[in-house]
């Protein structure tokens, strides 16, 4: 036995469809089993974490118990106090085991990342979702088992949709009509088969078939040219593209498929983002449930504090910086790599040269031309800005140039 | 119907954009009017204006999408 990544084999999807069975037929006579749903989340969490190497497991015990601890401490000063320091010490402690897991790597010291587990990123932001609404109070009333209920929820665990709290609690605490679980039904068997389409026939033939053979190619021809850019790279950069798209696109669809199928409608990660018009749009369509996150609980709560104390007077200073921290937060997220924080900035780039053409376009609408050959060379721009931004992701351009 | 002219009064100063008073249920994210930037200008706008407590959180985008949505939840918050 060996630890099973969610999704990634046909024993996964075995396991899976057993246990669901029984909450399907109890959703389809209109019952939640609580004890059981309990049952199952347990037996999924420890083919997933305590399968072979137990050690995940285990951080993921510490990691949860860990979180409760400086939620609920949080959650009961909140009742009657309401100190900007208090809130900034538990957001802090709470993307303290990331930021160790983090850094684990960079230091090259094992001990230091105590919690690693598949997936603590997505806890992290979940949790500190929390935090931040119990601060806003629109989160009020958060029961322990609620907390871990929604932390825990199994078909999002390794890798999100990232769902918000009050949005899961709405679809968990209710049982759906039979109509209404019948389309739940219809479009998760839908999903789930897509899904399947893109992870395991368009991501294995990209990220498996032809990834390998492109990046030999590339690594080949770049020995003897500057930089070590050839047309090979060019390819490398599609392929990639393409893998990391039906790849994670494919697992999401897993993962909103099984919540589908157990009542909860998981928000969707992507949106046809390669048919985006500008790199805003993009962000609006790719990864959304994360770029949601980081628009909400970074983005516009930082413009929302410069704005109030009237740190920076002119709106398009406060928008860009508000990209930047942005980006480079993600950046650093992703991991501490120079690709990973040069992607950041890359697309902190991105969007402020967006911004200003948006701007520069309201100035000159007479002038500039809109029609479907412009917005078709719009999209083609923004899909091979992208592109290239995955190329910075994907840590070829390291192997090429350091390796 | 005082507080939808000074929302739109808002609306006008933020976006630039003179008929945003003309279609009252008009979606104000869907059709891009407001971006993030300008959904956070208005949000500060009304609590000065108000004299409300909107937390960003609060700011639930199906809650608060058309001008008459917007004058409904000043209200219920004032």
């Amino acid at each position: 036995m060996h630890n099973i990544t969610p999704y990634s084999s046909p024993h996964y999807f075995i396991y899976l469809f057993v246990l669901l069975l029984p909450i399907i037929i109890g959703l389809l006579y209109g019952k939640r089993f609580r004890i059981y749903d309990f049952f199952a989340t347990v037996l999924i969490l420890v083919i997933t974490f305590f399968g072979g190497d137990a050690r995940q497991g285990i951080s993921l015990i510490f990691y949860v118990l860990f979180e409760m601890i400086v939620v609920f401490t949080y959650k009961h000063y909140r009742k009657n106090h309401n100190n900007f320091w208090v809130f900034t010490s538990a957001v802090v402690l709470a993307i303290i085991p990331l930021v160790f897991v983090k850094l684990d790597p960079l230091l090259k010291n094992a001990t230091i990342s105590l919690f690693a587990f598949m997936g603590i990123s997505y806890l992290t932001f979940k949790a500190v979702e929390i935090i931040m609404e119990l601060r806003d109070g629109t989160i009020k009333e958060i029961k322990p088992t609620e907390f871990v209920r929604f932390l825990l929820f199994f078909p999002t665990i390794s890798s999100g949709p990232i769902d918000r709290f009050r949005r899961f609690q709405k679809d968990v605490l209710k049982v759906p009509s039979r109509e209404k679980y019948l389309e739940l039904l219809h479009t998760g068997t839908n999903r789930l088969m897509l899904g399947l389409v893109y992870k395991f026939i368009l991501g294995y033939f990209f990220g498996t078939l032809l990834l390998p053979k492109v990046s030999i190619l590339a690594l080949s021809y770049g020995e003897q040219a500057p930089l070590g850019i050839s047309w090979a790279l060019v390819a490398y950069m599609y392929t990639y593209s393409m893998y990391l798209f039906f790849d994670f696109a494919g697992y999401s669809l897993f993962a909103v498929a099984i919540s589908n199928f157990m009542g909860v409608e998981t928000p969707m990660n992507f949106r046809q983002p390669f048919k985006s018009v500008n790199i805003k749009d993009f962000w609006n369509r790719w990864h959304i449930t994360l770029s949601f996150w980081f628009r909400d609980f970074i983005y516009m709560r930082l413009i929302f504090l410069m704005m109030k104390k009237k740190w920076i007077k002119n709106r398009v200073t406060m928008a860009n910086l508000g990209y930047v921290t942005l980006f480079l937060i993600m950046g650093f997220w992703h991991g501490e790599t120079w690709y990973y924080i040069v992607y950041g900035i890359f697309h902190a780039c991105a969007m402020i040269t967006n911004d200003a053409w948006l701007r520069f376009k309201k100035k000159h609408r007479q002038q500039i031309p809109s029609n479907k050959f412009t917005k078709a060379l719009a999209i083609f721009i923004t899909f091979n800005v992208v592109c290239f931004s995955f190329l910075i992701f994907s840590g070829f351009l390291n192997t090429l140039w350091f390796g | 119907m005082e507080n939808t002219d000074k929302i739109v009064d808002i609306l006008k100063d933020v976006t630039g954009l003179d008929n945003i008073g003309d279609n009252l249920d008009q979606d104000l994210f869907a059709t891009g009017i407001l971006d993030s930037m300008a959904t956070v200008e208005v949000l500060v706008t009304l609590q000065d204006n108000f004299g409300i407590e909107v937390p960003v959180s609060e700011f639930d985008r199906s809650q608060w999408s058309t001008i008459n949505k917007i004058s409904d939840r000043v209200k219920e918050l004032e």
